[in-house]
């Protein structure tokens, strides 16, 4: 196997159904044992880009390259298809036994019996579903049944496996349970992974790589921390979890620093913006922190502004802290936190952000559609 | 009342004994609506689960049809394949009028629209992306039809019951292609209008008595099959 | 795979049917006669015996007189067996017959309740008897099948010169004799049937004899083989060993005693060779 070509190579995709364009990758790369995620916030698209990469739809223009060969021509589709695994968002599940689901794949391909018996195996215990071999898919929970879909489709040995949100409507425990089953296997076997979902929680946790789409268009992919902290639009930066984005104007600069005004106030970042522009400003909540003193620490180059705690919203794991700063401005906090510093709505704090952690998207970038 | 009662005691005794004529009337029965039934299932399934699956002009159209045959009068059909296969007709030179064959044809011409139609309705309550997920198995489209039929099967055997069910208790069709001749094209249902017209009424209601025993025996069967794959 | 197991048997067995189906067409005869003529179980005696000798399979199928003769004049039967003398004698002009040959009698009676309103008991004319029935507006059931036994039954209305179509009193059923005979007595009417199947089934109905020995209530058998000039696929080979079978002394004897021991009194009177004239007791 030839590991300089990439896995995928998607040139020019193109979907059109009932006259309009639910699908448009002028260019996609997938390398070899990368585990590529992508943020998708609503079907439009997602499920069409999959089918399109496993050759289950006909693109209406452009061209799928794997490993260096064209789909459809330069390799039969039957073939191709029996090369890969994807799994569903519902797990679709025959109406029989968990080892007959497992084994399903193997069979379609006309291995002997035995052969079967060893791979299926293998692949029930990967998954911690062996002790659910001859039971009725029927009597499966949720959790178990996507078991068994992603067993069924490791067990078929395949170079790269596909997945559409497979822990779509589960609760968070499950979730976290398969995702880290899940995450221990691709890393053990190096398998190349597309996986497409709405929660960037799993994305960041599993992604090696980490990409965002929306209405059919891939509108950035890159390192995860790329991607996060350098969102190309503000809509990427909604979807990676940036939760306050400003509009301000560039008024000082500085060699690579400038000062833009932001509602009445200063905040200083690292770029090289023109003098008069007009820019946004995105400040991830991780990396606001709150002080009740004065001063916010040592480091004198950070972003201080007092503000007051306008509403405090329970998140689950983290409490989230909308403050007012005369712009509105968004962090996260512990409840070990809040109840140490005894924080509550209204409570005045100082937040505090470093300059290196604002990133800018200058104008010609700000609204939400194309990306070029 | 009791002329009935007289027609189960008839219908006892006839099987007891083994009357041999009864026994070749009820053989010829299974032989000819089985094999009727048989065929109704091989297209059948086959023409049903495949326009379930597939898109074409005029779709719509076919699936009408099919649904219009599974009530197409049994009569009818009769009248049509008679004057298909008569000697001076356009199959005639088969030669196969009068006999069991010909009930096996018009029989299965009644069944298939029926099997057609259930396995469509069935195939197609399946869920969409069930396909998808068979082919992304790396299934060619025959193993994909033969997966999604057996995803079915419960419904299937339904349609079974129901194809069966409509073959082994025609009349019409069976007379008419059939002849009713004694000892070689003669079933349970044309022997029991025979002796209906005679005004045999005993007999006539033992044959429906043994009619009715096959009919459930089978169906019993049947029903052991699809309700056991259904505790699965 | 057990599936395909049984789908081959299925086909196996289909294939058996289709070869035991196709087998020797020469060697099959196709009898049009009528269901009062094989009610009277005549036929299960001597069909067998007519196989036995010649070796041909004999497909009897029985219908209304109506439909049988159509089958003749369509070539769809090789040789008849009817009860209908005007319609014979169509056929015969028009050409589809190669002979005719007399066979056999039996008779018509007209029954019906012992009360009999109509008071028609032993009148010796069955016109007569019809005339008494209408202006009594007594209920009469008529096949009204086209049958022998419908057209006898128009004969004699015609005869009578009355009136019956579409009269509340007169009902039709559109049924074999036997079941006919079962409406009769259910609604306590009159009917026209063969003496055959009312012996038949007498014991369970409580229909009586009323009218009898007329000669226009007479029931003539005639065979007939079909023409091969029109309908080249007639076996006439076949056709003309069965009516000659028909006419046989043999066979004249055994119609001659057959329903004695049943019945207690012959159904049919043997007549090959006589002339129609000579009929009647």
């Amino acid at each position: 196997m030839n590991t300089s070509l990439p896995v995928f190579d998607v040139r020019s995709l193109q979907v059109v159904r009932g006259g309009s364009l639910i699908l448009d990758v002028p260019s996609l790369v997938v390398a070899e044992g990368e585990i590529l995620v992508l943020i998708v916030p609503n079907g439009a698209g997602k499920s069409t880009l999959l089918q399109t990469l496993s050759a289950l739809v006909k693109p209406s223009r452009g061209e799928v390259f794997f490993r260096g060969k064209k789909i459809g021509e330069e390799i039969p589709l039957l073939q191709y298809r029996r090369r890969l695994a994807m799994v569903l968002q519902e797990p679709l599940l025959f109406d029989t036994t968990v080892y007959n689901n497992v084994a399903s794949g193997l069979k379609i391909r006309g291995m002997k019996r035995n052969e079967i018996e060893q791979i299926a195996a293998k692949a029930l215990e990967r998954f911690g579903i062996a002790h659910l071999r001859d039971r009725s898919t029927r009597t499966l929970s949720g959790g178990e049944a996507r078991r068994v879909s992603i067993a069924r489709a490791f067990a078929t040995n395949p170079e790269v496996l596909l997945l559409d949100e497979p822990f779509s409507a589960l609760d968070p425990i499950m979730r976290e349970t398969l995702l880290e089953d899940l995450e221990k296997v691709l890393r053990e076997t190096r398998m190349t992974t597309i996986f497409v979902t709405h929660d960037r929680m799993e994305a960041i946790r599993i992604a090696t790589r980490l990409g965002v789409m929306n209405a059919g268009e891939i509108l950035q992919t890159g390192s995860p921390d790329e991607v996060m902290n350098h969102p190309v639009n503000e809509f990427v930066a909604s979807l990676v979890g940036v939760e306050t984005i400003l509009k301000g104007k560039v008024t000082r600069k500085n060699n690579q620093t400038f000062v833009a005004e932001v509602s009445g106030q200063e905040i200083g970042a690292i770029g090289d913006p023109d003098l008069g522009e007009r820019i946004s400003l995105c400040i991830r909540p991780e990396n606001v922190s709150l002080s009740t003193t004065d001063s916010c620490g040592p480091r004198p180059e950070v972003n201080a502004f007092p503000a007051t705690v306008e509403k405090i919203m329970a998140m689950g794991f983290y409490q989230k802290l909308h403050l007012n700063c005369s712009f509105p401005l968004v962090a996260f906090a512990t409840s070990r936190t809040l109840s140490d510093f005894l924080l509550r709505e209204g409570d005045h704090v100082l937040a505090c952000f470093e300059a290196k952690d604002v990133h800018v998207i200058r104008d010609a970038a700000c609204d939400t559609s194309r990306l070029r | 009342m009791d002329i009935i009662l007289e027609g189960i005691k008839k219908a006892f005794w006839l099987l007891v004994s083994f009357d041999p004529e009864v026994l070749g009337i009820t053989l010829l029965s299974i032989k000819v609506s089985g094999s009727a039934t048989l065929i109704s299932l091989v297209i059948g399934i086959t023409v049903g689960a495949s326009v379930a699956l597939t898109r074409f002009p005029g779709r719509r159209i076919v699936v009408s049809l099919i649904n219009t045959g599974m009530a197409l009068p049994p009569v009818v059909v009769g009248l049509f394949v008679t004057i298909s296969l008569w000697r001076n007709g356009p199959l005639g030179f088969m030669g196969i009028l009068y006999t069991p064959l010909a009930m096996i044809i018009a029989q299965a011409v009644i069944a298939t629209p029926i099997v057609t139609g259930i396995t469509l309705a069935a195939v197609q309550q399946l869920p969409a992306k069930l396909r998808l997920q068979i082919l992304a198995l790396g299934a060619t489209r025959l193993q994909m039809l033969w997966i999604l039929i057996k995803e079915a099967k419960l419904s299937l055997l339904a349609a079974v019951m129901a194809g069966f069910g409509g073959v082994i208790s025609e009349v019409g069709a069976s007379i008419m292609v059939g002849g009713n001749i004694k000892g070689y094209s003669r079933v349970l249902t044309t022997a029991t209008v025979m002796e209906t017209g005679r005004g045999n009424f005993d007999v006539a209601i033992a044959l429906s008595v043994i009619l009715l025993l096959l009919a459930y025996l089978i169906n019993l069967a049947l029903t052991q099959i699809q309700q056991r794959e259904r505790r699965r | 795979m057990r599936q395909w197991a049984l789908i081959l048997w299925g086909v196996a067995l289909c294939l058996i049917l289709v070869a035991e189906s196709s087998a020797a067409k020469g060697k099959t005869l196709i009898l049009a006669t009528t269901t009062s003529t094989q009610d009277t179980g005549l036929l299960d005696v001597l069909i067998p015996i007519f196989e036995k000798k010649t070796g041909y399979f004999v497909k009897t199928i029985a219908v209304g007189s109506g439909q049988a003769m159509t089958m003749g004049q369509k070539g769809e039967a090789d040789v008849l067996l009817v009860h209908s003398p005007g319609a014979e004698k169509k056929f015969m002009e028009d050409g589809f017959g190669v002979t005719r040959r007399l066979v056999m009698h039996n008779d018509f009676v007209l029954v019906g309740t012992a009360e009999d309103p109509a008071k028609i008991k032993g009148l010796k004319s069955a016109a007569g008897a019809f005339k008494k029935m209408a202006s009594a507006q007594a209920l009469f059931i008529s096949r009204g099948d086209n049958s022998g036994t419908h057209a006898k039954e128009k004969d004699v209305w015609k005869v009578a010169g009355v009136k019956y179509e579409g009269e509340k009193w007169y009902q039709q059923t559109g049924l074999g004799m036997g079941q006919t005979l079962n409406v009769a007595a259910e609604k306590k009417a009159y009917t026209l049937t063969d003496r055959g199947t009312y012996l038949a089934v007498a014991k369970t109905l409580k229909l009586d004899i009323l009218v009898e020995g007329d000669a226009v209530l007479l029931n003539i058998y005639h065979v007939m083989e079909v023409n091969p000039q029109k309908w080249p696929k007639v076996n006439i080979a076949a056709a003309k060993a069965f009516a000659d079978f028909m006419v046989s002394k043999e066979t004249q004897e055994i119609i001659k005693t057959y329903g004695v021991d049943k019945y207690g009194s012959p159904l049919f009177f043997p007549d090959a060779g006589e002339k129609l004239e000579d009929l009647g007791k």
